[in-house]
């Protein structure tokens, strides 16, 4: 008889550890065969206000990390996604029913892109900051600096770096993050959260939940607690509709139509500039 | 009250101070040199300034002759119209104290005080036994009012109780007879702390007046300079309830500058301070202008320099 | 009754022509409205009518919006950079030149001192002009991609707080990005955009790249929900703003939005006192602190918190009230009966919560809308006057015990739009100045503005900057977004 392979429970990434949604819902996820693949937790409202809970607690320390330890921390990720290169593979074979060749080569681009964005970490005011020639006797300069909590709508497809091409900027530029996995194939957003967990990410800095879009993104819209949304995983109507509601605190709310660039962070980063006299 | 003698206590009293942000400075003078002081006003301005004028010749070609006819000026700044009011003071180096004094009392200036400059003016580079004999000759001579200079080497080196004791030396020496003035040389203090410190500093030692400069350096009385040191007097009145006047000298040669004083006296330690008693300005060719501006005022047409003294 | 009164010295209103009606300044004319209404423009310091105005509705709207566009189809999309560059350079030479007659008709329609509008608004203005007339060909440069494309048609809405410099942050950057515009000028305060409109002609500009029409908040919304707009850029209020940003929800417009705030402005014990009791003065009595990064909040550390209110209230003594025609007032007239009355009612609640109010001994004139400086104590983070944008000259003033404390209290609001610090010590300084939610920080001074210097907020006092390099991005289509 053949060993019965341990099933993981996809579970939801809360500050740092990983719990059941406190609904008690999951829903089932297909593979591309349509046989089952997996039960992950179907994330309610309390969930998504945990979880802006944790975002929100982990702010100040995210924000104040020096942009090398920022950048660090955004390579480890890229290191440890390699070593896990293999269970991601298998993950979106099944999912997105693509062969281990196309599979892999999602993979390798979602760790390039940790590189890429790691690298910018503490490029960010010497490309988008600047020093203002003030007509007086002041030194004036401009800064970018973290917008705050970012929620993140997932693309669906590619699955993985759907969800890395649209986290890793938010983070690059000291956001935290509530990212909302693709509904239909979250399994390697959730995977990236135990990646996440083991790259000395700061508990709360990134918070994944999966569960229904059509159920999370008004309460998105009206919390008052986020302050930046990536709409990429939201049809135009679910996004025309959030930032109605989002006007309420005036969220930052960005759609992208090119891969990795550098206004993907910056577009999640608020602009300080800071006035002071030069005198004896 | 808050200093008792040491230089210990003394540099904390003075680094007690609150600093001052010289772009602010700056920004305050500029702000409030442009009131416009018009009609009325003007002429009121006008007279009050000639009132503040310590009328002054500090000049190595000197002469009885010259002085003489400069306290005529002083005691009728415009012979043509006895409505002119007398000038504040004569200021003249000490060997010119006994003619000043003789000539005004002759020609109807007794009320004008004689200031003299002392302790080595300008540079104050002598013993301490110079400049009190310094002291000491001018007001025997009838000084009304000493106008001392700080040691401005001891000060930039730290020796805050040096610069300290030798203004009470020369207090001293004044007694009631001389009204003491403390030039403290502000363009080569350079920076607004250090205004305000030797501010503070001279009128803890007992100066009866702050004076900016002594007319031989660049910059000289300078707005933000005067702001600084009415703030002083104001704030060392809160402290203590003493009003210390201020005296800004050299550079202030127009009209318009001298309203602009008034204007910062005014707006900074208030219009107690509009008073000869409090403030004076330091000049010669001032007076000139403050008569033709006064003409013109009174006339309605443009003075000639033609009608006026050249003294 | 002070000895050295300073008898009155009125700026001469004879430069000023104003005509007694104007038409709306569509395609490079002054047309009549098409429903043929107008509004009256008055003096806020007397009452005074200056001008009738011409109303806008729809249909004017949609012409003006259609000049705009055929202007940027037709001519100034087509027009080298050089030459959009050169027609701003004429344009700030021209402000220049007429500098004092704007400062003139700036001071009669809006209420703010002579002194002000003639050193800083219009001088600040030109600047913009100056400024931007620069970068009109060197967009490559700017580090928006090497191909930086103009949105289309911009609807710009400005404030009554200061008319034509606003006018200058908005049309400047539109027109050198190679945009057009379509600008509304505050019901309250339309004349020196009037005026502008006769800078355009003089400066040749092309018919229907400038286009300004008249209105009051009807206008506004019927500009902001014309179909053929690209962007709006508007000024206003936060609540304004909000309402903006859910009408376009659904479009492929784009927004800059400067809105409110309530900045704090941060005094702590080691700062520079008089510098110090100056910049507040300047912080939230500047412009009758109809300023939407007034500092409406100061928050002082209670070791010197004694000291410098007694230097605060002597100094406020000083501020003359009055006729801003006069070259010496200070705090001119209140620009119009319904801010009075909003400013009236958020004091009392000052009151009412049990703030202490303090106001020197001034006296209002009769006639038009005044309010006297005044600052509250004894305010805590609760009351009302402490967390409500009031527009006018009231401060309230909270106190500090340690630098997080007045961190915390400073951040503690919705608004992020500035905020001021004082402290004599740099490192204090950058690090709260690294602390401050607010998209400027002043520090060791306060209301300073330049065109080199971008300016918006944090949080629901706006999206997007203006001026400097950055204020560029609000105005040029970008490389990664996606448009709807």
């Amino acid at each position: 008889m053949s060993r019965i392979d341990v099933n993981k429970t996809y579970k939801l990434f809360i500050g740092g550890t990983f719990p059941r949604s406190e609904s008690g819902r999951v829903y089932e996820v297909k593979a591309a065969n349509k046989k089952f693949l997996a039960n992950p937790a179907l994330a309610s409202r309390k969930d998504l206000r945990d979880a802006v809970v944790a975002a929100k607690s982990a702010q100040a320390g995210w924000a104040s990390a020096t942009a090398f330890n920022r950048g660090q921390i955004l390579y480890r990720i890229a290191e440890m996604m390699q070593g896990r290169a293999d269970q991601f593979t298998e993950e979106i074979v099944a999912l997105e029913g693509v062969t281990n060749k196309v599979a892999k080569l999602q993979i390798e681009e979602a760790i390039d892109t940790w590189v890429w964005y790691s690298g910018w970490c503490d490029k960010l005011s010497t490309y988008a900051g600047s020093q203002n020639q003030v007509a007086g006797p002041f030194y004036n300069f401009t800064t970018p600096e973290p917008l705050g909590v970012v929620a993140i709508f997932a693309e669906s497809k590619p699955s993985l770096l759907g969800a890395v091409r649209t986290l890793a900027p938010v983070m690059a530029g000291g956001n935290t993050a509530v990212l909302i996995a693709s509904e239909n194939f979250p399994l390697p957003a959730i995977t990236l959260g135990e990646v996440l967990s083991t790259s000395d990410v700061p508990a709360g800095v990134v918070n994944i939940l999966s569960g229904k879009t059509s159920e999370l993104y008004p309460w998105i819209g009206s919390h008052m607690e986020i302050d930046g949304v990536d709409v990429a995983g939201l049809s135009k109507r679910q996004e025309d509709e959030l930032k109605l509601v989002g006007a309420d605190n005036l969220k930052r709310i960005s759609r992208f139509s090119t891969a990795n660039h550098p206004e993907r962070i910056l577009s999640f980063m608020e602009q300080k500039t800071i006035w002071h006299p030069i005198g004896i | 009250m808050m200093f008792d003698g040491s230089q210990a206590s003394l540099r904390k009293f003075l680094s007690d101070l609150p600093p001052v942000d010289q772009v602010g400075a700056d920004a305050r003078a500029a702000m409030l040199a442009t009131r416009s002081i018009k009609t009325s006003s003007k002429a009121w301005a006008i007279d009050m300034a000639i009132s503040m004028v310590d009328l002054t010749t500090l000049e190595g070609a000197d002469t009885p002759g010259k002085v003489k006819s400069l306290c005529a000026k002083a005691v009728r700044p415009d012979p043509t119209d006895l409505t002119v009011p007398s000038v504040g003071a004569i200021c003249v180096y000490n060997d010119m104290v006994k003619t000043a004094r003789a000539e005004l009392d002759l020609i109807g200036g007794k009320s004008i005080p004689v200031a003299a400059v002392a302790t080595a003016f300008p540079s104050g580079r002598a013993s301490i036994e110079v400049k009190k004999l310094d002291t000491q000759n001018a007001v025997d001579a009838g000084a009304n009012e000493i106008d001392m200079v700080i040691d401005r080497g001891a000060f930039l080196s730290g020796k805050l109780i040096q610069v300290f004791e030798e203004i009470q030396i020369i207090k001293h020496i004044c007694g009631d007879k001389a009204h003491l003035k403390v030039i403290l040389e502000t363009g080569e203090l350079v920076t607004y702390d250090n205004v305000r410190k030797a501010s503070f500093l001279a009128m803890l030692a007992g100066a009866d007046f702050i004076k900016t400069s002594t007319g031989k350096v660049a910059p000289a009385a300078t707005a933000p300079v005067v702001l600084v040191m009415l703030e002083a007097v104001r704030d060392y009145f809160t402290m203590t309830g003493k009003k210390i006047g201020v005296k800004p000298a050299g550079g202030i040669r127009t009209t318009k500058d001298a309203i602009k004083q008034l204007v910062l006296v005014n707006e900074t330690a208030g219009d107690q301070w509009l008073t000869p008693d409090l403030f004076r300005i330091g000049a010669s060719a001032l007076l000139n202008d403050l008569l033709m501006q006064r003409m013109k005022l009174r006339t309605g047409h443009y003075a000639s320099a033609n009608y006026v003294t050249i003294d | 009754m002070s000895k050295f009164e300073y008898a009155n010295a009125p700026e001469s209103k004879a430069i000023a022509n104003i005509a007694t009606n104007y038409g709306l300044f569509i395609g490079g004319k002054f047309v009549e409205p098409k429903q043929g209404k107008s509004f009256n423009t008055i003096n806020p310091a007397s009452e005074e009518l200056l001008a009738k105005v011409g109303y806008a509705d729809k249909s004017d709207i949609d012409l003006a919006v259609k000049s705009a566009r055929l202007a940027f189809n037709k001519v100034w999309s087509k027009l080298p950079a050089k030459e959009r560059g050169k027609y701003l350079y004429r344009i700030a030479r021209i402000l220049q030149e007429r500098a004092r007659e704007f400062a003139v008709v700036e001071t009669l329609d809006n209420g703010k001192p002579i002194r002000e509008s003639r050193d800083t608004d219009i001088p600040l203005a030109a600047a913009h002009f100056f400024y931007h007339a620069g970068w009109a060909d060197k967009l490559e440069y700017a580090g928006f991609g090497s191909k930086p494309k103009p949105l289309g048609v911009v609807g710009q809405i400005i404030p009554w707080n200061f008319p034509l410099l606003m006018l200058a942050w908005k049309i400047a950057p539109a027109l050198a990005t190679g945009n057009t515009v379509v600008l509304k000028p505050a019901e309250t305060t339309p004349l020196t955009a009037l005026l502008f409109a006769q800078v355009c002609q003089q400066a040749g500009l092309p018919d229907g790249v400038v286009n300004i029409i008249t209105g009051d908040g009807v206008t506004g919304a019927a500009l902001v929900n014309h179909p053929d707009i690209n962007k709006i850029a508007f000024t206003g209020s936060t609540d304004v703003g909000k309402a903006i940003a859910r009408s376009i929800s659904a479009t492929k417009k784009t927004a800059t939005l400067e809105l409110g705030g309530k900045a704090a402005n941060l005094v702590f014990e080691d700062a520079a006192i008089d510098e110090a009791v100056e910049g507040i003065v300047n912080g939230i009595f500047f412009n009758q602190g109809h300023v939407c990064c007034a500092g409406s909040r100061l928050v002082v550390q209670e070791s010197v918190a004694d000291e410098l209110l007694e230097k605060l209230k002597k100094r406020m003594s000083l501020i003359r009230v009055g006729d801003p025609m006069d070259k010496n007032t200070d705090l001119g007239a209140i620009n119009s009966k319904e801010q009075l009355t909003k400013i009236r009612e958020i004091s009392n609640s000052g009151d009412a919560e049990g703030a202490n109010r303090w106001s020197p001994e001034v006296k209002l004139p009769a006639k038009g809308y005044w309010y006297p400086p005044t600052i509250f104590t004894g305010v805590s983070q609760s009351h009302r006057i402490a967390r409500e944008e009031i527009f006018g000259p009231v401060l309230s003033v909270l106190t500090f015990r340690t630098p997080g404390e007045a961190i915390e209290k400073a951040n503690n609001t919705m608004y992020g739009l500035s905020a001021g610090v004082w402290s004599d010590k740099g490192a204090k300084i950058l690090w709260a100045a690294k602390q401050l939610k607010a998209g400027v920080i002043w520090s060791n001074t306060f209301n300073k503005f330049d065109p080199a210097s971008p300016f918006g907020g944090y949080k629901e006092s706006g999206w997007g900057r203006e001026g400097g390099r950055h204020g560029l991005a609000g105005y040029l289509s970008s490389e990664a977004k996606a448009s709807k």
